[in-house]
């Protein structure tokens, strides 16, 4: 109890002779020095731009004449009753939901089979993950290529088989089908990656207990790799929503949003409006939009990923 | 009855051979510990006899079933882990049933042989808990659960304890001692801490270079090494070897002349030596004591105070240092010159190519 006493009284007398004001100490100092960079670059790029954009969202305004006027919501209640926003919408919505799940599924799979380490696996992975480093313009032109339902690798090999060719870009119900499928070979790099990063992380005798445990392959990937991919299976998810609604080079130049704007993006209809129309505050009410829904989109995949674990 | 026979078993990696041919026989109810150097081959002949690596030449019978072509799963052994290795996202129930499930035995049983293994282990608050909410200690505790569960022909031990702090350790080797006797199974474990090997073992196989060096029960193997290999690896602190030159040798024993100083007789069967030859004595700490009038004098450099005993090192010459094991009080003190006294009776002498010379019964004394 004496110690008690004791120690109670200097922390008081401390307390007492303590100034008031604390003197920033010079660990404070460096600290906030080292996350100056990323903190004026992340407010510069990043945080202004977005108010910039809600600021432009609450005005009329012209890419070329500058703001002409307050409007406060009205960009937003004539974005509501614009069947072409109502219609990019739902074909971004479209994409992400065939896109997310068959990259994901896709990247898994191939991550399984390419997951020993073997010269030829190495070979593999670096040859898939390759088309990740190309261009959408040489995506998109390669997959024109290989689509044209005249000249196409495609209608050659269905050829082959008595298919008559397809024409896919031209097709109002292939087309989102075909920027998907191109999508898809684009963007598996990543996934792949990040999924074979994760099973090297799962240590080696988890599978030899199964093994011992009697647990056959489909055993051993239900109760063993898969839950110890949750964490890597939910970065990819989330990955992938938020490239995929930002949706635009693929359609832009394959489909030109066609036919009769079935590929229509929401990216795209932005594009259209500020870019071709000048009508930068409707455009920034349209960014605004995709905004939300990405983040919505991801903060409810984050909820449900959460609640399993 | 035989539970477990290995017949030239072989483990090549390519062109490489890390197991050279080794033949044992292990008897139901056994306690046989693997113990060597790391890399001298012992965990790869227990993940050979679990399945987990395939024999590259040889036999291994478990029972009357020849099994290098059976799957891990269906050899009816059980394998604790070094990481314990349990599922992390399964509780402890789950992984301890996993094996269970997966040879679809009745929901009821299961949870009885569930019931059971975590009353033995005395892990029944941790049943509804994951890998990651409990200490080292009891992750391995679930992990020798899970094997017991499956009521196997034979455990298989890949040094468990060796992630676990000294005194939980030494916990866990009463534990392993008591399950030996409480399950009547075989058992056969890894391990390269001598101490646990000589604890735990009903017989131990001291590997080298993939190579059995000698095999059987702890106090044999202590008393009696068969080559400078195993007399070095067994006994903390190690045997202290001297070396000498044989001067004569006749029925009761060898004379030697040591290289520190001193002439011995030593009570071992020369038959094989010759006058000149260079030859190894070895002595045991526990068998040297400092002394007024001894065989040896050095000067002391270390003492280690270890509470019920001293070990004083002592340095005889340039290259050549004994141990020396004095009572728990001990009065040397660093710097001091000291003499050492022991018996040649308690030497052991290995000729030129390192390999014990057989003990003869009668007792020599110091000259």
């Amino acid at each position: 109890m004496a110690i008690d006493k004791s120690s109670n009284r200097s922390a008081h007398a401390t307390a007492e002779t303590t100034p008031r004001r604390q003197r920033i100490s010079p660990d404070t100092v460096s600290g906030y020095a080292f996350l100056a960079p990323f903190l004026i670059v992340y407010a510069v790029f990043l945080i202004y731009p977005l108010f910039r954009g809600f600021y432009l969202s609450l005005h009329q305004w012209d890419l070329l004449a500058g703001p002409l006027g307050w409007v406060g919501l009205q960009n937003y209640s004539d974005m509501l009753s614009d069947p072409a926003f109502w219609n990019a919408l739902t074909n971004t919505f479209y994409f992400v939901v065939l896109t997310v799940p068959i990259t994901t599924a896709l990247a898994l799979a191939l991550a399984l089979a390419l997951s020993r380490p073997t010269r030829t696996n190495a070979v593999f992975r670096a040859i898939f993950f390759s088309s990740s480093i190309v261009s959408v313009t040489v995506v998109t032109l390669i997959w024109q290529m290989v689509l044209s339902p005249s000249q196409g690798i495609l209608a050659q090999a269905l050829g082959t088989v008595g298919i008559p060719p397809l024409d896919w870009l031209n097709d109002q119900h292939l087309a989102m089908l075909a920027l998907v499928i191109a999508t898809v070979w684009w963007s598996l790099g990543l996934p792949l990656m990040l999924f074979t990063a994760g099973l090297q992380q799962i240590p080696g005798d988890l599978y030899e207990a199964a093994k011992l445990d009697n647990a056959s392959r489909w055993t051993t990937f239900r109760y063993i790799t898969w839950p110890a991919l949750h964490r890597t299976t939910v970065l990819v998810v989330l990955i992938e929503i938020i490239l995929h609604f930002q949706v635009f080079g693929q359609p832009f130049l394959m489909t030109k949003g066609g036919p009769a704007g079935s590929t229509r993006s929401l990216v795209q209809y932005i594009y259209e409006n500020g870019f071709r129309d000048w009508h930068l505050g409707y455009a920034s009410t349209g960014a605004m939009v995709l905004f939300v829904v990405m983040l919505v989109a991801s903060l409810t995949q984050l909820y449900f990923s959460r609640k399993e674990d | 009855m035989t539970d477990l026979t290995l017949r030239r078993v072989i483990k090549r990696y390519g062109d490489e051979q890390v197991v050279h041919g080794i033949d044992l026989d292990i008897r139901e109810r056994e306690f046989v510990v693997f113990v060597g150097p790391s890399g001298c081959g012992k965990s790869t002949l227990l993940r050979m006899i679990a399945g987990l690596e395939p024999i590259s030449g040889g036999d291994v019978h478990i029972g009357d079933t020849r099994v290098n072509d059976v799957p891990a799963g269906k050899r009816g052994v059980a394998m604790v882990f070094q990481n314990y290795a349990l599922y992390p996202h399964m509780t402890v129930r789950e992984n301890m049933s996993f094996g269970l499930r997966n040879v679809n035995t009745p929901k009821t049983e299961i949870r009885q042989r569930v019931d059971e293994a975590a009353a033995i282990l005395r892990i029944e608050p941790l049943l509804e808990r994951r890998p990651k909410d409990m200490s080292g200690g009891q992750r391995q505790r679930v992990a020798i659960g899970r094997a017991i569960v499956r009521k196997p022909k034979v455990f298989l031990f890949d040094e468990p304890l060796s992630n676990l702090d000294a005194k939980l350790r030494v916990q866990m080797r009463i534990e392993l001692a008591r399950l030996h006797r409480q399950l009547k199974a075989t058992m056969i474990y890894v391990t390269h801490d001598q101490v646990e090997a000589m604890t735990l073992a009903d017989r131990m196989v001291v590997l080298r270079d993939g190579r059995i060096e000698q095999s059987g029960p702890p106090a044999d193997l202590y008393e009696s090494p068969c080559n400078l290999f195993v007399a070095g690896f067994l006994g903390s602190p190690s045997m202290n070897f001297l070396p000498a030159t044989v001067t004569d040798h006749d029925a009761d024993g060898v004379w030697v002349d040591l290289a520190a100083g001193g002439r011995l007789h030593v009570p071992r069967d020369g038959s094989g030596l010759s006058p000149g030859e260079t030859v190894t004595v070895g002595l045991r700490p526990e068998h040297v004591r400092p002394a007024d009038e001894g065989t040896l004098a050095g000067s002391l450099e270390v003492v280690e105070h270890l509470g019920d005993q001293t070990l004083l090192h002592i340095r005889l010459g340039e290259d050549s240092v004994v141990i020396a094991r004095d009572e728990g009080r001990s009065a040397h003190t660093a710097g001091e010159n000291i003499q050492l006294a022991f018996s040649g009776s308690t030497c052991h002498l290995f000729d030129g190519d390192g390999n014990a010379c057989p003990i003869l019964s009668r007792d020599a004394a110091i000259t």
